[in-house]
């Protein structure tokens, strides 16, 4: 047992964080504290930076223009990154689409695509969830009918995260209805220009169209574009999603709102001393604290493991439960800790471009919108109710 | 023990449910997410036709009822739609400070509010305030015969759309202490005063009012000069049980989305509330609701007591609300999962109503100290 990085390890991070120190743009570091809403420009730009120094994409190998880190290295960065209040590195194309084309694309779709990821070329967004399918991916509907070298697609996806910015979209159709729902999907890549395509924003509670439903009426998509073999298409899905799992944790997040937290809580004023010195406010704090403790301690139990090569399994659901949770109270705890000043609506000041100064102090803001925001956590990405029965039938083998 | 509602609150219970029913349509939901005023005028002059502003008055105010009883009555069927009048604002705190203090030239104000022709705001809270009542940091000082108001009102909800403010500032004494404040009836004109208006994030309107050498006549202070503490707390603790009907209101609303939504939305072959981890989630949903609402009948029969023991059921209460209110947000958005997130669905709207619940007079937190505080005493 050591709970201590090694000397490279240790090395590699003071690295990372002087690159950080001297790479972020104050203008993005501001924007993040404040839980301003980010642009596509301000996502580009920071990807830019990264991509400059080999970083952007950590869990990519060297071969493709990645950095090839493992599983501590990449814990490492995203704790940094998480530290600096960094721009989070948009997943769609680096994390979720690349391991997928790296594993199981041709060659041809490797050369394309993947330097068209790093580059800010094309930006992909995630066609997996339908109306009335949430966590049961299984059942989708979605239908690609074989029109000789093109397939027909129709269909409609939802929940399609920051689709509004996106070029490509990488998509489960159904190719065949034989068989067990698993069976008959297969794995499209498709150009968001092509006729009849429609998007459509979802406003969520917090009143920012960070979601999309996007429609299929007749498109039509070169064979080629299909990774893998057809109908084959669920394979290749469920080793994405093992690649979205990873940080799944979401530990850096987490440190850093409870800085936050505990920032704010210094500033306000309850009964004419500072917040935090409140016994019954400062007892909620600790008891995330504690919590936290504990789960980036596991979560480091995980990674590690996953460093010397074996892949997380189950383990990942208690990462994901815990971590959400923590991160849910940490939110609640913030808008409560702002007082009367979480009942303002400021969407429209946490725009780009809006000259609105904040109703009251800038660190309240954001504070109510956050929490609604984040109520998604644990939602989506296979909700905390999925994640529950998986261990239940994983770990406890009931 | 009997906790039936008398005849007569049975009939307003009905009327105002029907009422609010064929009021709260999805297209007026839709156009007052867009309006400044931040409520309905139709809907409004509905609720002072069918009574509803007068039940929230004694008798000798001009009204026809005015108990806990009749508040909780209102304010719940207020909370089932998601209503978002600010029947608080003009009638609990604004009319009920009017009626505590006022004098025979200020007294006609309620008779405007009960027919529905008068808006008020009441501006007590600051920047540096949180939820403490004696935390006035603005100040009044003589002139002459009247005063001069200075200073910064915080989150004050309604402002934008009121005709008169009541305003409150220190005639003498320290930022905390309970002596020394007064309340003054301001008009929205009044030079001086000047608002910065945004959206609440549970609909409604709110402002920030700066006061700068705000000049009043002698006929603006309501009540005694640095008397007001006694009488605000007591509108508060009227507002606090108005609000917590408004929460159980939402909580039943909610409850009952969530349950249709149970029984209806399938996955991996059948309804979701077959589910048994659910099911037994809701079971805790519905017991916790049902406590909420025997804190809301304490409050509401202890809201004309004694100061010690009516603020012991006011902190007892809100804190539960409080703690209700979160875990029924945040159990309802879950179980729906991401049409919950939703802003077309109905359930966005109710659950930020909740949550924002806790941060009216005092949230979960502030009211459990203080009710340690208060049973210790």
């Amino acid at each position: 047992m050591d709970l201590n990085y090694t000397h490279e390890q240790k090395a590699f991070r003071d690295e990372v964080r002087s690159y950080l120190a001297e790479e972020l743009p104050a203008r993005l570091v501001n924007k993040v504290r404040l839980g301003k809403t980010l642009t596509k420009q301000d996502h580009e730009e920071w990807h830019a930076i990264l991509n400059k120094r080999g970083w952007l994409a950590g869990n990519w190998p060297k071969a493709f223009g990645g950095a090839g880190w493992d599983a501590v290295q990449r814990h490492i960065f995203e704790d940094e990154m998480t530290r600096a209040s960094a721009p989070r590195i948009v997943p769609f194309g680096l994390g979720m689409l690349g391991p997928v084309l790296q594993k199981f694309g041709s060659k041809a779709q490797q050369d394309y695509y993947l330097p068209r990821i790093l580059s800010g070329e094309d930006w992909w967004c995630q066609g997996y969830s339908e109306p009335g399918a949430g966590s049961d991916l299984a059942s989708v509907r979605t239908t690609a009918e074989r029109d000789g070298d093109h397939y027909l697609v129709n269909g409609q996806k939802t929940w399609t995260t920051l689709g509004q910015h996106a070029n490509k979209i990488f998509c489960l159709v159904r190719t065949s209805k034989e068989g067990k729902p698993q069976e008959g999907i297969s794995f499209l890549l498709i150009d968001m220009n092509s006729p009849g395509v429609k998007v459509r924003p979802i406003v969520l509670i917090d009143g920012e169209p960070e979601v999309n439903e996007v429609f299929f009426d007749d498109v039509r998509v070169p064979v080629e574009n299909r990774v893998g073999e057809e109908n084959k298409g669920w394979t290749y899905a469920k080793y994405l999603l093992t690649h979205e799992r990873t940080n799944i944790a979401g530990v850096g997040f987490a440190n850093a709102g409870l800085a936050n937290l505990k920032r704010i809580a210094r500033l306000e004023q309850a009964n004419g001393r500072p917040l935090i010195e409140n016994p019954h406010f400062a007892a909620r704090i600790a008891r995330i604290e504690i919590d936290l403790m504990a789960m980036s301690t596991t979560n480091l139990r995980v990674v590690s493991k996953a460093a010397a090569g074996q892949a997380p399994g189950a383990e990942s659901s208690i990462l994901k439960i815990k971590g959400t949770v923590i991160r849910q109270e940490i939110n609640a705890l913030t808008r409560s800790a702002v007082g009367p000043y979480a009942m303002p609506f400021a969407s429209e000041a946490l725009e780009d471009g809006s000259n609105l100064g904040p109703v009251g102090p800038d660190y309240a803001e954001a504070a109510t919108a956050q929490y609604l925001n984040n109520r998604k956590l644990s939602i989506f990405g296979g909700s905390n109710e999925i994640q529950r029965t998986i261990l239940s039938k994983a770990l406890l083998e009931l | 023990m009997n906790f039936e509602l008398t005849e007569e609150r049975q009939m307003l219970q009905d009327g105002l449910r029907r009422y609010l029913r064929d009021s709260y349509t999805p297209s007026i939901r839709a156009e007052l997410k867009e309006c400044d005023r931040g409520y309905s005028r139709d809907v409004w002059s509905g609720l002072a036709e069918m009574g509803v502003i007068g039940a929230l008055f004694a008798e000798d105010d001009g009204g026809f009822a005015g108990s806990g009883f009749d508040i909780a009555v209102v304010f719940e069927e207020l909370g089932r739609v998601g209503a978002v009048d600010p029947l608080i604002d003009t009638a609990i705190l604004g009319g009920g400070l009017i009626a505590a203090l006022g004098n025979d030239a200020q007294k006609p104000v309620i008779d405007a509010v009960i027919d529905g022709s008068v808006q008020l705001a009441f501006a007590y809270g600051e920047p540096a305030s949180r939820y403490d009542l004696s935390r006035v940091e603005t100040s009044a000082t003589r002139d002459g015969d009247g005063f001069v108001l200075n200073g910064r009102k915080a989150v004050v909800i309604n402002a934008p759309a009121a005709d008169q403010i009541l305003v409150s500032a220190r005639t003498s004494g320290d930022a905390a202490d309970r002596d020394g404040i007064s309340l003054f009836l301001v008009s929205a004109s009044t030079p001086g005063m000047t608002l910065r208006s945004y959206p609440l994030v549970s609909g409604g309107q709110a402002a920030e009012l700066l006061l700068e050498d705000v000049r009043l006549g002698s006929d603006a202070l309501l009540g005694d000069e640095g008397g007001a503490f006694e009488a605000i707390t007591h509108a508060q603790a009227r507002a606090t049980l108005a609000i917590s009907a408004e929460a159980l209101g939402l909580m039943e609303s909610i409850r009952q989305l969530t349950t249709d939504y149970l029984k209806t939305r399938k996955q991996f072959g059948k309804p979701i509330g077959k589910f048994q981890a659910l099911q037994h989630r809701m079971a805790d949903v519905l017991i916790e609701i049902e406590q909420a609402r025997s804190a809301v009948i304490n409050l509401a029969g202890h809201i004309d007591h004694p100061e010690e023991i009516r603020e012991k059921h006011v902190s007892a209460t809100k804190n539960l609300i409080g703690n209700v209110a979160k875990l029924v947000t945040e159990e309802s958005i879950q179980m729906h999962g991401g049409i919950g997130m939703t802003d077309e669905y109905e359930l966005g709207h109710l659950a930020k109503r909740l949550i924002m619940v806790d941060h009216r007079f005092g949230d979960a937190i502030y009211h459990l100290e203080r009710f340690i505080s208060l049973a210790v005493a």
